[in-house]
Order: structure tokens, then sequence, then C-alpha cells
């Protein structure tokens, strides 16, 4: 039997970042990797915060291969026949130190896990953990490839699934109800390309989002972001709504008629897909999270639901990073206590609750409700479509007055509606 | 226009590693859960199949281990696992 200080299940940016920061600590940490390599199971729509965890991992940003610093943000309002699209850029985007970046994580988690290994810590690729050991109630380590590996304390950071903490007993069997579908496509363009189409420099970026006719009316929405010399384009879906209301509509095909609208079209010509990729998004936000801790086990990133989707952008790797680094600390000062039971690790939701990501997951509490709403997947995309349709067209004869056509659409029950729908926003 | 492209051809520019078993499995008797009919449509790899009894069938070639059908058929109607370690889709670009 082998035993460890630390067993952390999957190399992604949770367990990457609890490793890297119990690292070099007089601590034996093994980090076991289900993927040929660290990053070979890992996807993400393609965009990463920095500001949030800059100072958690202060030596690890200016040599990270990140793809592109933000400097356009978008959305696009899709209706069947017409789009209506928004754009900010702003001088504070294209400022140093630079707030987002696009990322690739099979490039950056394999060099992140080299970070890793340098500070000394052990990774083991291509083990599949099978379940968790219990002993009266503890977990005491985990069972991998027949392997019983023994530690002071596990870090689940599994995934999105989050089979360990449910065979942890931690959480039951997931639903569809707090998941969407990503799926997405990296489509190889050259650098000029995309600079040239989406009004970009040297290595500035841009991010847009899509909502409405690219899901058919059912939750969620699309995405594109520009890598170095590719773009991340993608769909995501949720469960819930395509059991229910998804009818004939298959996923693969949304994606291609995504693809063929001409907002999608004209950027992505000349491309070559060079990867199909296909991922689970936790959107519960934090009604939905799971417990953080038991005796024995911390939970971190997307297996603890650290994911939020705050409408106007979706975030997760910085979550899962930063519950990586406080799921490390609690170890460390639980080692200092020399006990790992769950009163000891419930430190970790203390850690939390002080930091970025349990503020943030609170304060945007309501987001999943509010975004839940029909009218923002179909209803809204065609009024403001048709609105503008009408406002830019000139007739043979003469044009309408601009308050009636106006009026057409706005009339006192869709003010009323419109109403009710965005007064939510005071929740968020 | 950009050509629409086959999912076979998708899913051909993925890297895969063989090894072990099938890792998911539709359990004996439950091929013609109406969730599973559901997958048929869900699916990002296009997986699922029904024939003309309603009866689901699964080709585990060109998993994309997303979990979507574990969360919508349940564990009861799939014998679910990921793949081996080492096996399975391999991303490159992630």
């Amino acid at each position: 039997m082998e035993k460890f200080d630390v067993i952390i299940v999957g190399a992604g940016l949770a367990g990457l970042g609890a490793a890297y920061t119990l690292a070099g600590q007089d601590l034996e940490v093994l980090v076991l990797e289900r993927g040929d390599y660290p990053g070979a199971k890992n996807v993400t729509g393609g965009r990463i915060y920095v500001n949030p965890v800059r100072d958690l991992f202060p030596d690890l940003w200016p040599e990270a291969p990140l793809e592109r610093f933000i400097v356009h943000e978008g959305v696009v309002l899709m209706a069947k026949e017409r789009s209506v699209a928004i754009d900010y850029a702003g001088n504070e985007l294209r400022q140093e130190p630079h707030q987002s970046y696009s990322i690739l994580r099979a490039r950056f988690d394999r060099w992140f896990a080299e970070q890793v290994e340098a500070k000394g810590a052990m990774i083991l690729p291509k083990i599949r953990v099978e379940n968790v050991i219990k002993e009266n109630g503890k977990i005491v380590g985990v069972l991998a490839g027949g392997d019983e590996l023994h530690a002071d304390v596990v870090i689940a950071c599994d995934g999105v699934l989050s089979m360990l903490g449910e065979q942890a007993g931690l959480h039951p069997s997931e639903t569809p109800h707090n998941y969407a579908l990503g799926i997405k496509e990296v489509i190889a363009l050259d650098a000029e390309k995309i600079n040239d189409r989406f009004q970009l420099q040297g290595n500035e970026g841009a991010a847009r989002l899509f909502i409405g006719e690219v899901t058919k009316g059912l939750f969620g929405g699309g995405f594109i972001y520009t890598n170095k010399e590719s773009v991340s384009l993608g769909l995501v879906i949720g469960i819930e709504d395509m059991m229910d209301k998804g009818g004939s509509l298959e996923a693969p095909a949304l994606m291609e008629a995504f693809k063929a609208r001409p907002e999608i079209a004209c950027l992505i010509r000349g491309g070559a897909t060079v990867e199909y990729a296909a991922h689970l998004i936790p959107e519960g936000g934090f009604k939905a999270l799971h417990p953080l801790h038991g005796d024995g086990i911390l939970v971190a990133g997307d297996a603890a639901g650290f994911a939020l989707n705050m409408g106007f952008t979706v975030r997760g790797m910085e979550y899962a990073l930063a519950s990586g680094y406080y799921a490390a600390k609690t170890v460390l000062k639980a080692r200092e206590a020399g006990s790992f039971d769950a009163d000891a690790l419930s430190e970790y939701g203390r850690l939390l609750q002080e930091s970025f990501v349990l503020k943030d997951f609170q304060n945007f509490q309501a987001t999943p409700s509010f975004i839940n709403n029909p009218r923002f997947f179909s209803h809204y995309n065609e009024l403001n479509g048709n609105m503008l349709r009408d406002i830019y067209s000139v007739p043979a004869g003469p044009k309408d007055r601009l308050y009636p056509t106006i009026r057409k659409y706005l009339g006192l029950g869709e003010m009323w509606t419109m109403f009710k729908d965005f007064r939510e926003v005071t929740k968020i | 226009m950009i050509e629409p492209m086959d999912l076979k051809a998708k899913l051909g520019m993925d890297v895969f590693k063989s090894g072990g078993a099938a890792h998911i499995k539709i359990r004996t008797g439950k091929g013609k859960d109406p969730r599973l009919q559901k997958m048929a449509m869900i699916c990002p790899a296009g997986l699922y199949s029904v024939d003309e009894q309603g009866e689901t069938s699964l080709t585990i070639d060109g998993c994309l281990e997303c979990g979507t059908c574990r969360l919508v058929c349940g564990t009861d109607v799939l014998e679910w696992a990921y793949p081996e370690g080492g096996a399975g889709v391999q991303f490159r670009f992630g």
C-alpha cells in the first residue's frame, strides 16, 4: 500500500492549481490524471480572466502560453433572418495588465503541469481513479488502476460529473437540470486573416457571444474566441431544455446551422476544423454548488460546480484555479493542526467565502433564474431585429414616422412584460 | 459559403487512443427507455441511434466523454464510466 500526504484527482486548473501551491512545502503530493497527458481531457470555450488569480500564482503568468488578450467584447442578438450586434472596445482593454485572454487548455495545462512538476509534485498521467477508499466514514485514499493509494487528504478535482464527490457521499448523482452541453470546433486560420476579420492588431483578441436563433430558442448561446492562429467556435445548449423542448433538433446540426449563418460564415471562411470537442458546463450557480468538503476530502473546480454564467460573460477557469489554491491552503493549515477531519477541512469554505470565489457566486446567485427566460432566446431577438429592420428600411414611397414605427413593437403589454423581465436585474 | 461538415469528418480530426472495453453500455432490457431516444438528438458525437422497433443502440467509437448521456439517462439505464487511463479522446487544443 502506497501512502502520500495529498492525492489530487485530475490535472485540470483546480488540480494543478492545488498541486502548484502545495509543491515545495515538504509534502508528498501526487496528481492522478486519466488523460494521456495533463490537458488531454480538458476543454474550455475559450477565455480566462487573470486579474482575480494573478496574485495567487504570481510567477505563473509572465511565461504562460495564453493565446490573445481580449480587446473586443461582443454580443450578437440573433433573430431568424437578421441580427443586432453590440461591440465594446476600449483603451482600458488594451492596457497591461490585460484582464482576459483566450486560451487552449490542452496547451496551457500541459505547460502548467510542467511547472508543477518542476516545483516538486508528482503527476501520473494515464491513471483513471475508480473510487474513493472509505474507512469509518473518512476518505483515506483512492482506488486507481486496481491499486489502493492512501493519503491524509484527497482533493477531488475530477471535473464536472464529480463522480468522486458522489462516491464519497457528498452529493447524489447529478441530473440535467443544472447543466448545459458545450460543443466546440477549433478552426485554424492565419493570424493575419483573424486580425483583419475581427479588427485586431498584433496579439489583440476578440470575444463574441451569440444569443437567440443559434439555439432555436432553447437555453444557451454561441461563442467565438480568437486564438493566435485559430478561432474557438461553439454552442452551449441547456440539457433540460433540449430534452423538454428540443423536438427534432439535433445538437450537431445546430452547430452546423450556426456555422452557416452569414454572421459566422464570413469569419471562418477558408478555415479548417482541426478539433471537435464537447464538454458539460455547470449552470446552476450558487444554489447548485456541491458540498465543498467531507472527512478527508476537498472538492475544487468544476467538480464543486464552480462555473458562473453572468449573462454577458461566462466564467469558470479562474474559480477552478482559486479553489485549487484555497484547497491547498486548507491542507497546509490542517497539517499544522494535525487533523484532516471534516471540521479541520471546513476552513476551505471559510477561505472561499472571504475570497472572490464565493462572493461572486453569492452576488450573482440570481443570474441563473434571470437568464433562464425563454424570451431572451427568441422573442427579444426577433423584436429587436424587426424594429431595426423597420427603422432602417427606406421604401419607394414616403417613410413612416419614427415614433409609430417603434410603438408598433413596444405597446403597453410588451413594455410591461419587458419591465417585469428586466426588473429581475435589480436582484443581481 | 462554407461547406457543411459531416460529423464523421469532424470526429476524424480528433485523436482517439484505444484501450479497454466499451466504457458506456446500455443496461440489459433498457434499450427502449425514452431517455435513450433523447440522446439520439443530443449526443454531440451522434453515437446513439434508434431503430424502427424503438430500440436504441450505442456506438462508443468517437465518444467525446462529455458526460451528457450520464445526466440524461442516469446510471439505471447506462453503465457509465470514463475510459481506462490513457484511452479515449485526447484533445490537442481543448
